[in-house]
């Protein structure tokens, strides 16, 4: 986890996992697949809840790059690490120093997580959300 | 559980090999403490897809690590770029970034990696041997090597790929770890019409249908004849990987570490076991198929980059034939296959009838295409997967042979015997 100052946003809950490569377009932030049921959305700015990410080895890039059109969430919040999205969060601090932490949270606790909530991140990295 | 990491390690990570092996350095520990891994190891090869253009942030990313000195320690390939770099006069995109996936291509080649550019690393000739601890990204390369290989890679991606070159170690975690390559859901196909299985495009659907529903999980297909072919193997791979996070399947009798479901499951009972059946598949097939009217403008093939074994199937529907001259016929392969297609002849029998090789890139995501504007028809389950989206293209999967013979017709042409006779 990779967060040391408080953030709030409003909550995106994606119902199924997103691959940022050929998923979302990292000039607009908007969600570009077209399996996905929530295509269209623009995750800029929110807190990003969602299970896991998924599919190809080309996030990490894409995560990096949609922080540095300052395009992103503000965090994202799963229930399993995604290695490809915590890296491009991590490479972000190290070239741009700009920060959007990822943050695990437990199935149970995601399940609270409704798009129109509000999510607030501690600076220890606790999560809560409220409607 | 901490993070034991050796006197080396921490030297490197202390700046004693130069500054780009400290920053990598710096990003591997990170993520190790991230997967909780107990230690590093040394990996014994890289397969690098930061080298891909996403935008500025790719080439301040590379252009950080050469400023610093960064130099490959292992022998290091290169995945797919943005352009055929043989063939530039192919890319239709903007020039700019042309430019930019260029200086991204020669930023990645001075840093010592081959200029291998495909997505296929394992139809090169140094191809690792099973056991071997490797970090690849690209993820239908990552799928083929654990599972068909038996070669130890976890579900690597950008960025992470040039720092464990650069520095020759990775967390020991995810599928390098023994326990985590024991499969933990069973796919039963046994009862399936064998019939089906005589047909290549089975198991690419076979594969987009396992990738759809096994989550972060590693599957067993059970019920296979014995001894699939590679090219069967890695189709049902890449299809997994791109419907799912699937980073490692066995095929029991086939791949490496599944001699038998026993050994496959770590003699341990399955979380689930799932039947499929013949409408599983068919409900695949309508979902990589957004197009249901006989329009084409397109047919593309090679998507993970074509073997010699695909080339020569394709070569025995094409021989003789000419394709519709509406039609775009596009084939992409690796340098080396190009190479030794041309050495055999067969690239002047596939020009012949019609066929663009398309080298070095893939066309699924760089601006190739001359119509997006009609459907295109292709063989790959990862293809149809993503050609939508990235290039809002409507497409239609199908057999290598229906693709040839949609070519030559001018229009969709599909054999639906296979799922007509045979339920």
């Amino acid at each position: 986890m990779n967060s040391n100052k408080e953030i709030s946003g409003p909550v995106l809950r994606l119902d199924e996992p997103l691959s940022f490569w050929g998923g979302l377009d990292p000039k607009t932030g908007r969600i570009t697949d077209v399996h996905h049921p929530q295509v269209g959305s623009s995750v800029t700015g929110t807190v990003l809840a969602m299970e896991h990410g998924r599919g190809s080895s080309s996030s990490s890039s894409v995560v990096l790059e949609l922080i540095r059109n300052q395009a992103g969430p503000v965090a994202i919040v799963l229930s399993e690490m995604d290695t490809h999205i915590f890296l491009g969060s991590i490479v972000a601090e190290e070239l741009y120093g700009l920060s959007m932490p990822v943050l695990i949270t437990p199935k149970e606790n995601l399940q609270n997580f409704h798009s129109g909530n509000v999510a607030h991140i501690d600076s220890e990295g606790n999560i809560k959300c409220t409607s | 559980m901490t993070l034991d990491l050796s006197s080396d390690d921490l030297e490197m990570l202390d700046g004693r090999d130069g500054a780009a092996i400290e920053m990598s350095m710096r990003i591997i520990v990170r993520l190790a403490e991230t997967v909780k891994a107990k230690r590093l190891i040394d990996i014994s090869s890289a397969h690098i897809d930061s080298c891909l253009y996403h935008g500025l942030s790719t080439i301040d990313f590379a252009d950080r690590l050469v400023q610093l000195g960064a130099q490959v320690k292992i022998p290091t390939t290169l995945n797919v770029s943005s352009m055929d770099l043989l063939h530039p006069d192919l890319y239709r995109g903007d020039p700019e970034e042309a430019l930019r996936g260029r200086q991204l291509a020669d930023l990645y080649e001075s840093m010592g990696c081959k200029p291998t550019w495909t997505c296929a690393p394992y139809l090169l000739e140094e191809r690792p041997n099973f056991g071997d601890q490797i970090v690849w990204a690209e993820s239908n390369a990552i799928v083929f090597a654990n599972s068909v290989i038996g070669a130890r890679t976890d579900r690597y991606g950008d960025l992470i790929d040039i720092c464990a070159a650069i520095t020759g170690r990775t967390p020991d975690a995810g599928l390098h770890l023994d326990e985590n390559r024991y499969a933990s859901l069973v796919y039963e196909v046994g009862h399936l019409p064998p019939s089906l299985f005589d047909h290549d495009e089975i198991f690419p659907l076979l594969g987009a249908f396992i990738g759809s529903t096994t989550g972060t999980q590693v599957p067993v297909v059970n019920g296979l004849n014995n001894e699939q072919s590679e090219y069967r193997l890695r189709a049902l791979g890449a299809a997994a990987a791109s419907t799912g996070s699937v980073g490692m399947f066995h095929a029991v009798g086939s791949t490496p570490e599944a001699p038998t479901l026993e050994v496959a499951l770590g003699s341990k009972n399955p979380q689930e076991s799932i039947r499929v059946s013949v409408e599983d598949l068919q409900m695949m097939r309508s979902k990589l198929t957004s197009s249901t009217g006989t329009a084409l403008a397109t047919i593309a093939l090679g998507t993970p980059h074509y073997s010699i074994d695909e080339f020569a199937i394709l070569r025995s529907h094409i021989l003789g034939k000419h394709k519709h001259p509406e039609i775009d016929f596009y084939v992409s392969a690796g340098r080396d296959v190009l190479l030794e297609l041309e050495l055999r002849g067969w690239a002047d029998e596939l020009r012949s009838f019609g066929v663009s090789l398309v080298g070095d890139t893939c066309t699924y995501f760089t601006p190739i295409l001359s119509n997006t504007d009609k459907p295109a028809m292709t063989d790959s389950g990862k293809w149809a997967y993503y050609a939508p989206s990235n290039l809002g293209i409507e497409v239609i999967f199908a057999s290598t042979a229906d693709c040839v013979a949609s070519a030559i017709a001018g229009r969709v042409v599909l054999d639906e015997s296979i799922w007509t006779n045979e339920q």
